[in-house]
């Protein structure tokens, strides 16, 4: 993969409960519903807004189901793209939590 | 002097779903006994104490009268409107306002927002689903119109009570869940018996060519539930902890899927 590092973590804004091997989510912006398969719920999980995406993938992902790692990081981006897109997913080139401290920062100057 | 007087004559009746006391007050008596006559059952007793208040003004208020429903918080409480009401309510002073044409089927509307309002806060719901309580026990019959709710209801034997046959009432109670009767009626046109029963099993209808009961997973049952569920409000504020409750009752109470023919036998296996 060419990308440079991506970082991810859960919105604010939603509800999420475990349900079996699913994860059920609510966004709160608009109400839609999303439901994550067991790989998408490892992702989701371990979206702490530090650990990068292709650490979890490599760590979680490859660990625990049979995959390989540019299948698996092709799929876990195009997810990460998806639920960025519909503001389930906070997603960065930099970790979360210091860019929102970096913004903070900036509105403070 | 005397007709000022009478003009500012109010009436009102308390109607009470849910063990939830809300008093209407309007200047028209007539529109008072009409509503009697509606919520036959849910009628309190005048000398007990409202949970909230509302004034209603008979009067249509000049929206576009097809309107959809919109529920919207404001900086004083909510605001829910549609072509043939528009009301305001202001929960924390438990008073509302609503201007509406003098039928029933408005304030049902409002009734309904501001029951499924109140319940969101207490971690229950109002469902599109028929429910009825036997042996003591509250059985809910969930499906979108059509999958046989008004059926169902028809089809209970004597000594099993209807709560509804379109609408039911679903309240948290300490670990698991309590359903209500209802006067939100369907095609059986009739209010729900005013009884409540701890819940025992949530079925989710399906018409097919035999009677059978079966398992449906947690993520399953949740993911229809959230479908039945009446909610009207857009903010997270509001929406999450209702996700948050259906998810919850799913864990507490039994859910299956109940396919049945349109015949009495239906409710052996029910119990």
């Amino acid at each position: 993969m060419s990308e440079g590092k991506r970082y991810v973590a859960r919105s604010k804004e939603i509800a999420a409960r475990r349900l079996g091997g699913e994860t059920m989510i609510m966004s709160g912006r608009d109400s839609t519903l999303y439901t994550l398969n067991e790989v998408a719920t490892v992702i989701w999980e371990a979206a702490d807004g530090t650990t990068p995406l292709d650490e979890i993938v490599t760590t979680k992902v490859c660990a625990e189901f049979d995959v390989t790692p540019d299948e698996a990081m092709r799929d876990a981006s195009a997810l990460v793209t998806e639920l960025g897109n519909h503001g389930i997913l906070l997603v960065s080139d930099t970790p979360i939590a210091a860019a929102m401290a970096a913004r903070a920062t900036q509105r403070g100057a | 002097m005397q007709e000022l007087i009478a003009a500012e004559a109010r009436h009102n009746i308390l109607i009470e779903v849910g063990g939830v006391p809300v008093r209407v007050h309007t200047a028209d008596r007539g529109f008072v006994e009409l509503l009697e006559n509606r919520y036959t059952g849910f009628v309190g007793a005048a000398s007990r104490a409202a949970e909230f208040d509302f004034e209603i003004d008979l009067q249509a208020p000049g929206s576009d009268p097809e309107a959809d429903v919109s529920v919207r918080r404001e900086a004083r409480g909510w605001t829910f409107e549609r072509g043939d009401f528009r009301a305001q309510w202001d929960p924390a002073a438990r008073r509302g306002r609503i201007q509406q044409t003098p039928n029933p089927y408005s304030m049902d509307s409002v009734l309904r927002i501001v029951h499924t309002l109140v319940l969101a806060r207490q971690g229950g719901f109002l469902v599109h689903a028929a429910s009825a309580v036997c042996d003591g026990k509250a059985f809910l019959f969930a499906g979108v119109s059509g999958a046989g709710k008004t059926t169902i209801s028809r089809l209970a034997p004597s000594g099993v009570a209807v709560l509804t046959d379109e609408i039911s009432y679903v309240r948290r109670e300490g670990e698991s869940y309590r359903a209500y009767g209802t006067p939100f009626a369907g095609e059986l046109a009739r209010v729900g018996e005013n009884v409540s029963a701890p819940l025992d099993t949530l079925f989710l209808l399906a018409q097919g060519p035999a009677n059978k009961i079966e398992d449906v997973d947690k993520a399953q049952a949740a993911r229809e539930l959230l479908t039945n569920i009446l909610f009207f409000a857009e903010d997270p504020e509001s929406v999450l902890p209702v996700f948050e409750s259906a998810c919850d009752f799913v864990g507490r109470v039994a859910v299956k899927r109940l396919t049945f023919v349109p015949d009495e036998k239906v409710w052996e296996m029910i119990g």
